[in-house]
């Protein structure tokens, strides 16, 4: 076996273009595909009209101040804004597809604000729909910032009637046009009228409807107090309490890592082990080793151990120089290579399994890609995105490849939880997929 | 599969052999025995099962009836499409399967080798770069490498030229006469006659005739003649 590990070595070393086109391909997707994963699309470009004159951007709401322009700021933390300063130069910009869409804010917004919301603001908004997924991004992200917005502005809005409210109970000055007003206040009126109720005589005529007020004041007075608490909840009527339920929580960046080293570990190792195994046929030696040189087991298993090795060296180091970008807790590196060994041997036992069952070198890098990459992509489908009938299968066919359980395996190497599981099953996938090769390598003699 | 260690002077052998690819017949109750130095040929036309005979006295295949017979010591095997790697060079080739074979001294195999098939020249050279002819040398030279008592040749003129035949069959025929039993596959029927001391003709996995070319020009009822025209008439007058 030995042997046979030296002169696949020495085939690989005089085969600089084809070593280096896999470990570049497999990393370069897995790098992709990781910064898909960690970062969010790029900003798409959207026109914005702003018709508020400067001087209104600070809205007055009952003495409350709102500065308009900090919700713009987070509107174009999401999208990259272009001033424009006509309604149709922002029709342009949208229909020649230079902004993907306008964002059009009357003048009268902060005026129809200040008043209280009588009369509903309206903003408008132009698509361009050229781009479903942009035009999709678009319209989320300006839909939440204006969401944004209508919250922050409907805890204003409660806040300055929690103020009337009080106003109402507890009476004090008010300021109507510049004009300041004495408020009495129910709490002071129902002093008043309490003070003049025990000063009446007890058949006094006005005693009766002075009572049915008095009494009025105290229920207004013991239901408006608890007005603070209801209008809290109208600006904000569904709270949320977020509890992990199954899983564990592995931080996005680290999920990213583990995806893209997984994505690469499967493609160098199945990619080698297929063309490995595939190669003894091609160059009809096959026939000439298995003839009492080498047992076919022992063949499988040093294609196994040779493609397994070297993808446990590209995907460490790939790991390796990603901890230098991306904060990973070194002192579990051991684990890291557990979960990469054990996932290396699986991928090579399902590479010697399509080398055996395609015979040809190009023939069993086609089926490696061809197998692969739906595999991965599958097991990256996250419940509840696709109906739960498609997702058992989706839950099948990830259990029964690599993929799944190396990343599993690889994500709890990294950031903590129970490896055993997933590294029992990658075992039983190696012994199944050494199996499937070993049938398999009936076909090529 | 059933092998039986040869008698001294019958190096190798088929005993009743028969094989069964699905419903196709690829030998039927096929016997022959060889022995030390000879060198024996298996013709026929597409088909007949000449290959297939010779995977299985080279254990490469397991019959489904019958047995085959063996010396002791295993037997060389050259397959029709030269079984070495093409990107490593013709001693690394060697030296691997040297290796692989546990020769007890791998290196000197190796030597031994390229001086026999006249490559030491080239010893450093990617096989890759060899033509058909050299190819075909390291090929016959990694089945000689354990120093056999007989080898399994399987078409070993096919895509050479003239020049390269000439100097292969000089080289086996070398071999012969230094005692290895040679039993090998071939389509050129002249070349059987040329080189070979016997001939076994198979036709749809039966074994038609087992004897010299004198015998089978005599079966034919064409002695003298051409041995191409004789043999296809000994396969027409069989129905095939």
């Amino acid at each position: 076996m030995r042997w046979l590990i030296v002169k696949d070595l020495q085939i690989l070393r005089r085969s600089p273009l084809l070593v280096g086109l896999l470990i570049a391909y497999p990393i370069a997707i897995a790098v992709l595909v990781g910064l898909a994963l960690s970062k969010g699309p790029d900003k798409p470009k959207v026109a914005v009209l702003n018709d508020l004159p400067a001087s209104q951007r600070i809205v007055d709401l009952g003495g409350e101040r709102i500065d308009l322009a900090r919700y713009a700021r987070l509107l174009n933390a999401s999208v990259d804004t272009v001033a424009v300063s006509t309604r149709a130069q922002a029709l342009a910009k949208v229909r020649s597809g230079e902004a993907l869409a306008a964002l059009i804010i009357p003048a009268d917004i902060a005026s129809k604000l200040a008043a209280g919301g009588l009369d509903q603001s309206r903003i408008e908004v132009v698509y361009n729909v050229e781009d479903p997924v942009k035009a999709r991004f678009v319209e989320s992200t300006i839909n939440a910032r204006v969401a944004d917005a209508n919250l922050a502005l409907s805890r204003k809005f409660s806040q300055v009637a929690a103020q009337y409210i009080r106003l109402l109970l507890d009476g004090g000055r008010f300021n109507v046009l510049g004009s300041d007003f004495n408020v009495l206040g129910l709490r002071n009126a129902k002093t008043i009228l309490d003070g003049a109720l025990a000063g009446l005589p007890a058949g006094a005529p006005a005693r009766v409807g002075l009572q049915q007020v008095d009494r009025f004041a105290g229920l207004a007075i013991d239901n408006l107090g608890l007005s603070d608490r209801f209008l809290a909840s109208v600006s904000r009527p569904i709270a949320v309490k977020r509890t992990v339920a199954a899983g564990r929580r592995t931080p996005l960046d680290e999920f990213a890592v583990a995806v893209s080293v997984t994505l690469s570990l499967m493609l160098v190792t199945v990619l080698l082990a297929a063309g490995l195994l595939a190669l003894e046929r091609e160059e009809h030696a096959f026939g000439r080793l298995v003839r009492g040189l080498v047992s076919r087991l022992a063949l499988l298993g040093a294609k196994v151990a040779l493609a397994a090795a070297c993808a446990v060296v590209v995907s460490g180091l790939m790991l390796a120089g990603i901890g230098a970008f991306v904060t990973l807790d070194w002192s579990r590196a051991p684990l890291w290579l557990l979960a990469l060994a054990a996932g290396a041997c699986a991928f090579a036992a399902l590479g010697v399994a399509i080398g055996g069952l395609a015979r040809e070198v190009r023939a069993a890098s086609l089926l490696a890609l061809l197998l692969s990459l739906p595999v991965a992509f599958l097991a990256l489908v996250p419940s509840g995105s696709v109906s739960a009938g498609l997702y058992d299968v989706v839950r099948v066919v990830s259990a029964a490849f690599p993929f799944k359980p190396a990343l599993d395996a690889l994500a709890a190497a990294l950031s903590g939880g129970g490896m055993v599981a997933p590294l029992a099953h990658l075992a039983i996938l190696t012994l199944a997929f050494g199996a499937i090769a070993r049938l398999a390598l009936r076909r090529l003699a | 599969m059933t092998v039986v260690a040869a008698r001294s002077d019958r190096t190798l052998g088929a005993v009743g052999v028969s094989k069964r690819f699905g419903d196709r017949v690829a030998l039927r109750d096929v016997s022959f025995a060889t022995a030390r130095g000879e060198l024996v040929a298996v013709i026929g036309p597409n088909g007949a099962g000449k290959t297939t005979l010779l995977s299985i006295l080279a254990g490469i295949q397991s019959p489904d009836g019958g047995h085959v017979t063996r010396p002791e010591r295993p037997i060389g095997w050259v397959p029709q499409h030269p079984a070495i790697y093409s990107k490593l060079s013709v001693a690394e080739n060697l030296r691997l399967f040297a290796r692989l074979e546990r020769l007890a001294d791998p290196q000197a195999a190796v030597t031994r080798m390229l001086a026999q098939i006249g490559l030491a020249d080239r010893a450093g050279d990617e096989v890759g770069t060899l033509s058909g002819g050299n190819c075909q040398r390291v090929n016959i030279a990694v089945g000689l490498l354990a120093d056999p008592p007989a080898l399994l040749l399987d078409e070993p003129s096919a895509s050479l030229d003239p020049r390269q035949r000439e100097r292969l069959w000089k080289f086996v025929t070398g071999l012969a006469a230094g005692g290895t039993t040679v039993v090998f596959s071939t389509h050129d029927v002249q070349e059987a006659e040329r080189h070979a001391d016997r001939v076994l003709v198979l036709a749809d996995g039966e074994l038609l005739f087992d004897g010299t070319t004198d015998a089978l020009h005599q079966r034919a009822g064409a002695p003298g003649g051409d041995f191409e025209a004789a043999f296809v008439r000994f396969l027409h007058d069989r129905g095939h």
